[in-house]
């Protein structure tokens, strides 16, 4: 036994790659080539595929309103994330300092929406958020409004309910490097006379930073390209670079634009992941004691 | 390094202080009063509340019953953060995002004092724990007797009243463990503050503290010189528990002089301390003896019979385990300057004890 576990701690290089073929197979078979038909697809001047040229980069970039759709939905990535953090932290910090009983509780609550359909949940948000919806039909029978507020198709519904959709991609890096931080170092702050604040912001906050820009960073990527629940929450009025694409696609059939949409949005997005995967490099050092 | 004392230590009473977790007793009515700038040990297995009461002491646990005491001032009301005692944690606990320099200086800087009040005391503690040059790296650069030094830097540096340590060895290898204790006792020595120490090691406690608290089950078994409670033990517990004991059980037979005559079921008499008070004579009793208090060749009938098992040399010492008629196993140690030989197993014995009084006896509850 201990001699193959020593044989195999040396091997360990040869051995990883190989179990790793099956899945990079799979990758380069429906992810790389289909990307690489996506990029030539964008070169296209029209739809005929006659013709080759940057036509539809110009297009998109010389376009108020196609920028404007990219930038609304960057942003839209932006407030998710933030609400995300906010709410999410400190039950992630409940989560870390409570016994074994309230732990599996929290977890259970927070894992919970991921056991229901995103299309489920989604159309759960219609009916609180709508007209005749839970909120409005509480506030008036309060009688703090007259009139039904408009939270579905807004702006302030599509974030709320993203970030209920996903809380669980934040929560979760959250939890994890929350625990990992040492009861003693927060006793140590206190006892050197450090109030709760200060605690939190030299001591607590710093070193949940991995935490953070892994739950960002997951939450930001997850909610830009939420499908679903941009378009149903957000409606017709509210365009996002999904729903744009796919109208692009699936609607004009003009697929070199569509392509180009993609490619655009994929660059941007991942310009957003280096810099939190950056800020995560710089942080990690925290983590460790 | 010509450190003066920082401050006279102040006194700490623990007056009467009991705490429990919901149902379970943790600490049962403790009563310590230790003097400004002395090293007083807490020392017990796992789980005989010593954390409890240091935890207590810094306030972080608020404790059922009685006082805390640090001064003149009852300090029970006080978070810890206004207590003014600095831990070193078994861990250390230094925050592994800041410099050396930032870890010495967080205390300070959350007192408000100056840059330059914090710079100057950073470099002067930095001085003290020899670790001068040190100040820019990372805890994690360090090696563990280093990470401690600026552990106690760092508790130091706010000037705090006591002094609270909690297994700081432990996690040190042997030979770093000694130099570290010397190291603590002189740092200790020259601040003058008054310092508790949890330990769970008995000879860490003996060696470095100048009293001695026993705790077992969540009561104080004895606190006393480590000389006194190495020689004299209140109590069976601290008996077994520091330094190593043969029980042997046995009958009283009446008083002789302070000590009590007990004659052994091993056969042979011996006089022993009776810390409990004295026992009626026909009483039953377990003796306490100490290996180095029996002596293995006693002349014609004197003593009891017994086989030698086995001999163990120990450099110093030389070890022997010996059997008594009885079936009980007795464990003899001898100095080895005198030359005294090590005795094949099987050899048959005489065993008595090196002097009246050495022994302790007990009341046998079983």
């Amino acid at each position: 036994m201990a001699a193959s576990g020593l044989r195999r701690s040396i091997d360990v290089s040869g051995y990883d790659l190989r179990l790793a073929m099956p899945l990079a197979g799979f990758f380069a078979a429906f992810f790389l080539a289909p990307l690489a038909v996506l990029v030539v697809l964008s070169f296209q001047t029209d739809t005929t595929g006659a013709h080759w040229g940057v036509t539809q980069y110009v297009q998109f970039l010389g376009d108020a309103f196609s920028l404007g759709v990219l930038a609304s939905t960057l942003w839209l990535g932006v407030k998710v994330t933030a609400v995300c953090l906010v709410f999410g932290w400190p039950v992630a910090w409940l989560h870390a300092r409570s016994g074994p009983t309230v732990k599996s509780l929290i977890m259970l609550i927070v894992l919970l929406p991921l056991l229901t359909s995103v299309v489920v949940r989604t159309f759960a948000w219609i009916v609180i958020l709508g007209r005749q919806g839970i909120v409005n039909a509480t506030l008036m029978s309060l009688g703090l409004v007259e009139a039904p507020l408009k939270l579905l198709y807004t702006d302030l519904g599509v974030v709320t309910a993203l970030a209920q959709v996903q809380m669980p991609l934040m929560v979760l890096p959250l939890a994890t490097a929350l625990s990992r931080i040492d009861p003693n170092l927060v006793a140590a702050s206190e006892v050197l006379g450090a109030g709760e604040w200060r605690t939190f912001a030299k001591v607590i906050l710093p070193l949940s930073l991995p935490g953070i820009v892994a739950g960002s960073m997951l939450t930001y990527a997850a909610s830009i390209t939420a499908f679903i629940t941009q378009s149903l929450i957000g409606g017709g009025q509210m365009l996002f670079m999904p729903m744009y694409l796919y109208q692009q696609a699936s609607t004009l059939q003009n697929w070199p634009f569509a392509a180009a949409i993609s490619i655009i949005f994929l660059i941007a997005v991942l310009a957003v992941v280096t810099v939190f995967n950056t800020l995560g490099r710089l942080s990690r050092g925290f983590a460790q004691g | 390094m010509s450190s003066a004392p920082i401050h006279a230590g102040r006194s700490l009473v623990v007056d009467a202080v009991s705490h429990r977790f919901g149902p379970s007793t943790a600490l049962q009515d403790i009563n310590l009063d230790v003097k400004g700038g002395e090293l007083v040990a807490l020392l017990g297995p796992s789980g005989c509340g010593k954390t409890t009461l240091l935890r207590i002491i810094a306030g972080f646990i608020a404790q059922s019953e009685g006082r805390i005491v640090i001064g003149d001032d009852v300090v029970d009301a006080l978070p810890p953060a206004r207590r003014a005692v600095g831990i070193v944690f078994q861990n250390y606990a230094l925050f592994p995002h800041m410099t050396i320099a930032e870890n010495i200086a967080y205390g300070l800087a959350a007192r408000g004092a100056s840059r330059t009040v914090q710079k100057e005391t950073v470099a002067r503690m930095l001085d003290l724990v020899k670790l001068g040059g040190f100040g820019e790296r990372l805890p994690r650069q360090l090696s563990g007797g280093q990470q401690q030094r600026v552990a106690l830097a760092r508790a130091l540096a706010i000037e705090p009243s006591i002094l609270l340590l909690d297994e700081p060895f432990a996690a040190l290898d042997k030979n770093l463990r000694l130099d570290m204790q010397i190291e603590v006792k002189r740092l200790q020595r020259l601040s003058g503050i008054t310092t508790i120490l949890v330990t769970h090691d008995q000879e860490e406690a003996l060696s470095m503290a100048d009293r001695v608290a026993v705790l077992s089950h969540g009561r104080l078994e004895q606190f006393a010189t480590p000389t006194s409670i190495y020689d004299t033990p209140a109590t069976r517990f601290v008996n077994t528990f520091v330094g190593s004991a043969n029980e042997l059980g046995g009958t009283v037979l009446g008083t002789d002089g302070d000590f009590l005559r007990v004659r052994l079921d091993s056969g042979g008499d011996v006089s022993v301390r009776a810390p409990g008070g004295m026992l009626s004579e026909g009483s039953r009793v377990a003796v306490c003896l100490r290996p180095e208090h029996l002596r293995i060749d006693a002349p014609g009938e004197d003593g009891f019979a017994g086989v030698v098992e086995m001999a163990l040399p120990l450099g110093p010492t030389v070890v022997h385990e010996v059997r008594t008629g009885t079936g009980a196993a007795l464990k003899i140690s001898e100095p080895r300057s005198g030359g005294s030989l090590l005795r094949a197993a099987g050899t048959a014995v005489r065993i008595s004890t090196a002097g009246p009084g050495l022994a302790t006896a007990y009341p046998q509850t079983v």
